[in-house]
């Protein structure tokens, strides 16, 4: 792997060669029901049991758009400084397929509904914009299921017609790197705002991928392929560089990309030919006559606007103003909307600095460790801030505390009634610690007698013995002072 | 008492409402004729015992404060009815039983009716003959062998025979207007918006439109009343207040202005057309109207036009049916596509491939500007026609067809000539605006002749009104004997 603040560039055998990437994200809409009809958007209900004669699309029925869809998408659009268009069509995209019943998806072609806007990544070697081509509202197919049976398939309606919002990036992407981030970072967006759920286990958000690559220094943009249907980032990582080096390898040969649509093979890792341009689609997209075009007030948009969250870019720059965080800790708190809840909870009465090192260190480190989320640690903000400050008021030291949290991050709990029965509690009384000390240094005249002949390194000794006697309790402040006063 | 199912739904109404006569006599009158039907071929979906367990329910606690108390009606097989087959003419949904009910038929049970069959139409409304329902030619009661038009061919030949006290139709390109016309009868295609879509099988979703089917102008404003509303399931419903259009229906009409069209005079038209114009005007100028030349000069793009949006539309609205979840499919093929092309080569009727194919050709990439495209441009500057004219006059003068009805299979393997029927019902569909055919004399095999009168959106009421004092002036009577009871 490069240095991460170096440009990411596959070295080929006849040069230097730049990736360049556009994603195309379909992000689930956060709806109660579907974008035309009122069936549940549940997930994981028995298979064709949230279905509608709409979404199922029997003879002389008729879609009415869900306004409550249509304002989590000006919502999502205006989370991405994008430009809110009030004049916008839905379109028949035209196609036949067993888990489409309609023989067509309702979508946005010519005019969609939010236009041009931007997210800003946060990438080692400083911010980098992304701009966003445009979002659209389109319906979700059906789901045909090829291995319940060996001679049939399956078609489970629940998830046909449910709201997606197709977000679609410019080629601005550079990097496997780049695209984890603008992934994460769109998602935190729209978790923020809570206009998607971002559960790429339930394919809440999922990617197409398109993917060419340029001679380093080359400002036109190659031949693209587009890897269609991923679904972890980890996969998208991974397409991307599979792709980007088989480009690589066809052009240094002296031949050209085909533009096709592609599949990637997540158990051999490798892309392959799905479709060429020749055999693609030809969806004979017209406006659906079964729907007006979409008129939205600017009052709408104003209110929306008006009533929008804090978005984890402004809550950073109020982290760093007002806690002194660092660029990186503001980022990485804020990257969860339920991470930066807790640190602002936990600091209402705990110390920030302190705060902020034990929940990105400890706290997150178990949090990896389970594979869970902050929502699911059993340690609440409360006793977290409890921690902190018995640390702070020197109730225990920072290593008895480790000891502490090892017992809260299973089972939760009130850290002082852990310490307490831990015995963890911090010896800070002189007299008590003088008494040891003396001990110490009535068993080991010679090394005193080392240490005075200037044997500095000996006093790390003393301090240890001292904590061992004491089992770990000695105030490690008052330990150091009590030893510099006797042994000058 | 004299034959009831001749009398008009008014009349019949108003019987029920005076007790004069229970609904159960009332629906057993028209089962006979039903039953007695041996060549019309109307029906696909009899209800008949449905129909009368209805009738006496009704008879036991009437509710006489609706429009259409105790009323039994057959609809076009295109409105979807709970628990009863909705075929659209089609092989493709011969086995579907839809258990929902469109909010049209809906409305009109709501006000007393109830169902007495489906009826028979153009396969997914394609057509102008009703030849191309996979449930066979249906016959206009006018003469043998002569078609009812279309799609709403099986609706008007069953009102002309009596076999209903009235129905309802889909307009989309004149197939409410054209077959009342080729029988006899009252047709009215409303504002698009002012009827519901839902649960009628979709041809062409941007000038679809359900409307009244009757034998006079009064029984078209009463079932207008019945069937109008907002819907908030059809996103293209219009909200407004419901209107009286049969309790403010008035011959008064003078001062109007009429707009006589002079695109709509074009070569090959036979002379009595012409003449029945002409006599339109002078009814309408002797009720105190104002006749004005006007010219909607793109009138001659609207076929083409139309042509290429409902196609369009179809080829889209119409993949649905692909046989995975309901309807016909195909037992042949080793895999998916296979099933889909088994179901559909099999499932759809000749029209009806037809006109996907030209739907799916015309927004096919690299086509969709020099056709779809321009389509829509041409039918904003046809609607722009409309809203200039309608700036001078109230309403315009048009006949509803180019010619009488013909003979089964004259036109069958001719489409431009089929397509050429309507000429100038297209117009006001992809205008969006309200017209009613009415009859207005005949031609010289003694066929019916319809005018059309076409108004500004929403303006039913005012269109009501003219063609109700023309109804009255023209005194056309329909004068059939029943040949196809023998």
């Amino acid at each position: 792997m490069s240095n991460k603040n170096e440009k990411y560039l596959i070295s080929g055998e006849k040069g230097q060669w730049e990736v360049v990437i556009g994603l195309e994200v379909h992000a689930q809409v956060t709806s109660n029901s579907k974008l035309f009809s009122g069936s549940s958007t549940k997930f994981g209900a028995e298979p064709n049991t949230q279905v509608s004669l709409v979404d199922s699309a029997f003879p002389g029925m008729l879609p009415v758009i869900n306004e409550y869809c249509v304002q989590q998408a000006i919502k999502t659009g205006l989370g991405i400084n994008a430009k809110i268009n009030l004049y916008s069509v839905f379109d028949r995209k035209n196609y036949f397929y067993a888990d489409l019943p309609q023989g067509y998806q309702i979508s946005q072609y010519k005019n969609p509904i939010v236009g041009e806007g931007e997210i800003t990544l946060d990438m080692p070697g400083g911010s980098k914009t992304i701009g966003i081509e445009r979002l659209h509202l389109e319906q979700d197919a059906g789901k045909s299921i090829h291995d319940l049976d060996p001679s049939s398939t399956y078609v489970d309606l629940n998830r046909s017609g449910i709201a997606l919002m197709e977000i679609v990036s410019k080629p601005d992407l550079r990097s496997p790197d780049e695209v984890n981030s603008y992934i994460k970072k769109l998602r935190s967006i729209m978790r923020y705002l809570g206009t998607c759920d971002g559960n790429m286990q339930e394919g809440s958000l999922r990617a197409d991928v398109n993917v060419s690559v340029r001679k380093e220094g080359s400002k036109e943009l190659g031949t693209r392929c587009e890897i269609k249907n991923v679904n972890s980032i980890k996969f998208m990582q991974m397409a991307i560089a599979y792709e980007a080096q088989r480009q690589v390898e066809i052009l240094e040969s002296g031949k050209s990309i085909d533009q096709e649509t592609r599949l990637f093979d997540t158990k051999k890792n490798e892309t392959r030919s799905m479709r060429s341009k020749e055999d693609a689609h030809d969806y004979r997209y017209f406006p659906d006559p079964d729907l007006l075009p979409l008129n939205i007030e600017k009052s709408l948009v104003e209110k929306i606007k008006k009533d929008l969250p804090e978005l984890p870019d402004q809550k950073k720059e109020r982290f760093i103003k007002d806690y002194s965080l660092s660029s990186y800790e503001a980022n990485v708190l804020v990257s969860e909307k339920e991470v930066a809840t807790y640190f602002e909870e936990v600091i209402k009465t705990a110390d920030k600095k302190l705060s902020t090192n034990w929940i990105i260190g400890d706290l997150f480190a178990s949090l990896n460790d389970k594979n869970i989320s902050i929502s699911e640690t059993p340690i609440k903000a409360k006793e977290m801030a409890s921690l902190v400050n018995s640390i702070s008021s020197g109730l225990i030291s920072g290593r008895a505390a480790k000891e502490v949290f090892e017992v809260m991050k299973e089972s939760g709990g009130d850290p002082v009634k852990i310490i307490e029965e831990m015995g963890l509690k911090q010896q800070s009384d002189p007299k008590k610690l003088e008494a040891i000390i003396d001990k110490i240094l009535d068993e080991n005249k010679d090394k005193v007698i080392q240490y005075k002949a200037g044997k500095e390194k000996l006093f790390g000794f003393f301090v240890g013995q001292t904590m061992k006697i004491s089992g770990g309790t000695a105030n490690p402040q008052l330990v150091n002072d009590i030893l510099k006063n006797k042994l000058k | 008492m004299s034959d009831i199912t001749k009398k008009t739904l008014t009349e019949i109404v108003g019987l029920i409402k005076k007790k004069e006569i229970k609904s159960e006599e009332l629906t057993k009158s028209f089962i006979e004729n039903i039953n007695n039907d041996k060549k019309l071929n109307s029906f696909i979906t009899n209800c008949t015992e449905q129909a009368l367990e209805k009738a006496k329910s009704f008879d036991k606690n009437p509710n006489l404060e609706n429009l259409l108390p105790g009323v039994p009606i057959a609809v076009k097989d295109l409105f979807c009815t709970q628990g009863v087959k909705t075929t659209a003419g089609s092989k493709m949904l011969e086995t579907f039983v839809p258990n929902y009910e469109s909010t049209i038929t809906k409305n009109l049970w709501d006000e007393g009716a109830f169902l007495l069959g489906k009826l028979n139409c153009d396969e997914y409304a394609m057509g102008s003959s009703n030849e191309t329902s996979y449930y066979g030619n249906v016959m206009n009661p006018i003469a043998e062998n002569t078609v009812p038009g279309g799609s709403s061919g099986g609706s008007a030949s069953a009102l002309a025979a009596d076999l209903t006290p009235t129905t309802i139709g889909t307009d989309t390109g004149g197939s409410i207007r054209q077959p009342a016309s080729f029988t006899g009868t009252v047709g009215l295609k409303p504002t698009y918006g002012l009827c519901s879509r839902w649960g009628i099988v979709a041809f062409a979703s941007s000038l679809d439109q359900a409307g009244p089917m009757t034998k006079t102008v009064e029984d078209c404003a009463l079932m207008l009343e019945a069937m109008a509303g907002f819907d908030k399931k059809d996103s293209t419903s219009i909200n407004k207040k419901k209107e009286h259009y049969s309790k403010k229906l008035t011959d008064n009409i003078k001062g109007l202005k009429i707009g006589i069209p002079k695109e709509y005079r074009v070569e090959g038209m036979p002379k009595e057309i012409d003449q029945l114009w002409e006599n339109g005007k002078k009814i309408l100028k002797e009720s105190g109207a104002e006749i004005i030349d006007i010219s909607l000069p793109n009138t001659k793009f609207a076929l083409p036009t139309y042509y290429i949006v409902a196609p369009a539309e179809a080829s889209s609205n119409l993949a649905r049916y692909d046989g995975v979840r309901y309807g016909f499919r195909s037992s042949k093929g080793k895999n998916l596509i296979e099933m889909y092309e088994n179901t559909r080569s099999e499932g759809f009727g000749d029209e009806v491939k037809r006109r996907i194919l030209i739907g799916t050709y015309v927004l096919s990439s690299g086509y969709y500007d020099a056709y779809y495209i321009k389509a829509q441009k041409v039918r904003q500057l046809i609607k722009n026609d409309f809203d200039q004219s309608f700036k001078k006059v109230d309403a315009i003068l048009t006949p509803s067809t180019p010619s009488a009805a013909f003979k089964i299979g004259e036109k069958k393997n001719d489409p431009i000539s089929m397509y050429l029927n309507d000429i100038f019902t297209v117009p006001v569909n992809l205008a969006g605006i309200p017209a009613i055919s009415i009859p207005a004399g005949t031609d010289n095999n003694n066929y019916p002749l319809g005018l059309q009168l076409i108004g500004k959106p929403l303006d039913e009421q005012k269109l009501l009104n003219i063609a109700f004092a023309a109804e009255k002036k023209i005194n056309f009577k329909q004068n059939l004997y029943r040949w196809w009871e023998k």
